[in-house]
């Protein structure tokens, strides 16, 4: 290796991240489908307090069709779209006809329609993922990674308008400038690990009878306990828009050189000359 | 895909260190949902993930007291319609002939490690002091209804038989045969159990009104449980005989449900 190119190399990923960062790929890839499974027991989503069976303002489910068979769709606030085939209706491994069930088999943990398994795997994959977090949070504010690297600087804000242009234009940052997370990455990352993951955890709890009796009430705060189950699933949602566009921008910024880096630490930084060219 | 961006140039790793991450990749991708559904079939592996659950009930007794009560509600919130589930009427001709006799010859024993075993009649359970309570039922599949009870205190029913001090659980038998056991010589009617805390809890009772009606046979006529800071299917429908016992072990698959010999968890406050 040439000191040049030795030079361009960062150490950026500390172990501990590293480790967690993998830890979380695999509880949230678990937690999504063991919720699928979980969801598919009763495929309809509420506001308020309990469930007014009649108008859920999301459901999946299958219908008759004319010519035999079942055709699957999904109700969202009163508008019908034919989901058939993925949603409310689809094929279990090599069967020829589909079976009713909202999300399909290849999307769900286990595969089959099993809630009692889906719970098993979800909530031990809930346990690992809630330590995870919290080991997460207190690495980062004790070892500087909140402060350094996560909270972006005044400066770096203020210039929020050409990160998101160069976002827009698929453009990345290089040389020295690529050393730090851009302002646009700082800001999702954030919001993912103060907003969405803290959701997603109160939520799911709030789901729990015994745990809403902490002090009896507090379910309300996020408007009941069917309210609380439908922010539990849109913010899994938004875990997931995270997840694809996280995935995204590693595969077209390098992905070699980032997938690498989260896992020996090191980093690659993409040279001023390739910008230039 | 991954393979064609190694292949694009970039500054080079150590040879054994880039084969050791194509490992590493690989094992991810393998980490399929195939994967999980044989790892679902694997009882050592299944233990490993319902171990979980005296995790969630450990730290929830921690955090919510043993006395902790389950939110209630106001006349408004009661549901037009409380949703049925599980079993709707039980076939069973001993059921069958309570019914057609308005639960008048039912009695509901109470028995296993008690001083006083005793059983009470319908007229009896009513005649004690009630508890009302307007409550929400959630069901382990993910819905919730709102109900208004009526019932007798388990508390009041143990203080009258006097638990030996070596009862641990509460056992719920009941009168519908799951299965289609009927035809089967062995003993297959819904059962469930809960320890002493549940079954002391003040909100534990054992209703023979839902929204100031009798209870309709859809929801367990004559008796039902409720046992508020658990799931439904805690709260046993039909109930014939009430039994106290120090372990679930010998009773059916040992689990202490009909749900639970099934796969579900003992501890359904989450």
């Amino acid at each position: 290796m040439t000191p040049s190119a030795a030079a361009r190399r960062i150490y950026r990923h500390r172990l501990p991240v590293r480790v967690m960062h993998w830890i979380n790929v695999i509880c949230l890839t678990i937690l999504l489908g063991s919720g699928l499974q979980i969801f598919n027991a009763h495929p309809a989503l509420y506001w308020g307090r309990d469930s007014t069976f009649a108008d859920p303002w999301v459901s999946i489910g299958a219908f008759n069709k004319a010519g035999g068979g079942i055709t699957g769709v999904t109700t969202i606030a009163g508008h019908r779209f034919s989901t058939d085939g993925v949603l409310g209706a689809s094929k279990v491994g090599d069967a020829s006809t589909q079976t009713a069930r909202a999300f399909p088999a290849w999307a769900t943990i286990p595969g089959p329609q099993w809630l009692s398994m889906g719970r098993h795997w979800h909530f031990f994959f809930a346990w690992l993922f809630v330590i995870n977090g919290i080991a997460y949070l207190a690495y980062a504010i004790f070892s500087g990674h909140l402060s350094r690297d996560l909270l972006p600087t005044r400066a770096e804000l203020r210039r929020i308008g050409h990160s998101i242009k160069d976002h827009l234009l698929f453009r990345h940052e290089t040389g020295e400038a690529a050393k730090r997370y851009n302002v646009l990455q700082n800001l999702a990352y954030l919001a993912v690990i103060f907003g969405l993951l803290p959701l997603v955890i109160l939520a799911g709890m709030a789901m729990s009878p015994r745990l809403a009796a902490v002090f009896p009430g507090w379910v309300e705060l996020l408007g009941g306990r069917q309210s609380a189950r439908t922010l539990h699933f849109l913010a899994a949602t938004g875990l997931l828009l995270f997840v694809l566009v996280h995935v995204f921008e590693v595969l077209i910024n390098g992905a070699w050189n980032q997938i690498r880096s989260m896992v020996t630490g090191w980093y690659s930084l993409p040279s001023d000359e390739r910008a230039k060219s | 895909m991954i393979r064609k961006t190694i292949s694009s140039g970039r500054p080079k790793a150590a040879p054994s260190r880039r084969t050791a991450l194509r490992a590493a990749l690989a094992g991810v991708g393998t980490v399929s949902l195939a994967g999980c559904d044989r790892l679902s079939n694997n009882a050592a592996f299944v233990d490993t993930l319902k171990s979980a659950q005296h995790l969630s009930h450990g730290a929830q007794r921690l955090v919510t007291g043993r006395k902790a009560m389950a939110q209630e509600f106001g006349q408004a919130d009661v549901a037009a319609h409380f949703k049925a589930n599980g079993t709707l009427v039980p076939m069973d001709a001993e059921y069958q002939a309570l019914l057609k006799g308005e639960f008048k010859a039912w009695k509901l024993q109470v028995g296993g490690l008690v001083e006083k075993p005793a059983a009470f009649s319908l007229a009896e359970l009513r005649a004690m002091p009630s508890r009302t309570q307007i409550t929400r039922h959630d069901c382990v599949e993910g819905w919730s209804s709102i109900g208004k009870w009526k019932g007798v205190q388990l508390a009041h029913l143990l203080e009258q038989v006097r638990p030996l001090p070596s009862a641990k659980y509460v056992v719920f038998r009941c009168a519908d045969s799951m299965d289609g056991a009927s035809l089967d010589a062995r003993d297959s009617t819904y059962y469930e159990s809960v320890d002493m805390d549940d079954a002391y809890h003040v909100q534990t009772v054992l209703a023979y009104e839902l929204n100031d009606q009798p209870l309709p046979v859809n929801n367990g006529a004559p008796l039902r449980a409720r046992i508020e800071r658990q799931l439904g299917y805690k709260h046993a429908k039909y109930l014939m005989r009430i039994e106290l016992v120090e372990s679930f072990d010998k009773i059916r698959d040992g689990k202490g449900g009909y749900w639970e010999d099934n796969g579900y968890e003992w501890y359904a406050g989450i």
